[in-house]
């Protein structure tokens, strides 16, 4: 039988990462201070999750002015979006199987 | 927040939260469904007794009062009526909404509660305008039926992005809207079933169960 550890993603280990992609899973897009509230952090420590997420291409930037304001908002891709289930399908397995 | 150790468990209730935090409109507060109840109830109270005269008032099918009247006074106040019902609803609504959010130091204004809006209004607007054409038609057998169901349909639409008993206090009220339009002579009945118990039902079931 396979190791259901070997489909946990390392890049979700973190609780941050995991908040962050599971509120863009149900939206088409989340801004920065959205984010910012909804977690409940500093912007540095969101900002430095957010690139980690980007560099892996799990999520995609978008950056915008609304009027004056410069916004920033982020998706999941569609392979950000096939880890994190797998991730939700490893997580699943390993409370079976306890 | 930073976990080495896997817990699955954790992880998935953190997700589960997270989630339903970032997709629900969770300020709904049970209080605004009961206070417009009561204000749905007392509006159906003015309509019997004093717009409709306790049912006493008569018409043909031209709207007529026999004697000849036309029944534009009735109609303008049923209307009047109506809208005063709405607005303190609508107020009632804003107000213990936003105090639910205070309470649980969410922010009441937000992208969600926006979207939450719009699926709202636009079976609702539409509604709304319908039943004043129907209004000014001099249609008003069919009244009650097609405000409780386009709020049914408003409802159903809106309760996507909030509590799930607002889905379900939507199909409660089309279901009614439709057997308004069958037992026709029993409009405002159905309309205060509706419009009042049902909102006082849903709003106190929400309440104990997300505000307790």
């Amino acid at each position: 039988m396979k190791n259901p550890i070997s489909n946990l993603q390392k890049v979700f280990e973190s609780r941050i990462r995991l908040g962050i992609m599971s509120a863009l899973m149900v939206n088409d897009s989340v801004d920065f201070n959205a984010l910012k509230e909804l977690l409940g952090l500093t912007d540095g420590n969101l900002a430095s999750h957010l690139k980690a997420l980007e560099q892996q291409e799990i999520i995609l930037v978008s950056k915008q002015f609304i009027g004056r304001k410069p916004s920033t908002t982020y998706k999941a891709t569609d392979r950000g979006r096939e880890l994190f289930r797998k991730h939700l399908a490893a997580l699943e397995k390993l409370i079976n199987n306890q | 927040m930073k976990t080495n150790s896997i817990n699955p468990k954790e992880d998935l209730q953190t997700i589960r939260e997270i989630m339903e935090r970032s997709s629900k409109f969770l300020s709904l507060s049970g209080l605004s469904g009961i206070f417009a109840g009561v204000c749905a109830f007392i509006g159906a109270v003015i309509a019997w007794f004093f717009i409709l005269d306790s049912g006493n008032v008569q018409y043909d099918d031209y709207m007529r009062i026999p004697g000849g009247w036309s029944t534009s006074g009735i109609r303008f106040y049923l209307a009047l009526d109506a809208m005063l019902v709405l607005g303190f609803a609508v107020l009632g609504a804003i107000y213990f909404s936003q105090r639910k959010a205070r309470k649980s130091g969410q922010q009441f204004w937000t992208k969600l509660t926006q979207r939450l809006l719009i699926n709202l209004m636009i079976p609702l607007v539409s509604g709304g305008i319908f039943t004043l054409i129907l209004l000014f038609r001099n249609n008003l057998e069919l009244l009650s039926s097609v405000m409780l169901i386009f709020y049914g349909l408003s409802l159903v639409n809106a309760g996507k992005f909030t509590f799930s008993e607002i889905h379900y206090l939507g199909l409660t009220e089309i279901v009614l809207g439709i057997l308004a339009g069958v037992f026709i002579n029993y409009g405002l009945l159905f309309w205060t079933i509706g419009f009042g118990l049902m909102h006082i039902v849903y709003g106190t079931v929400m309440y104990y169960r997300h505000e307790r």
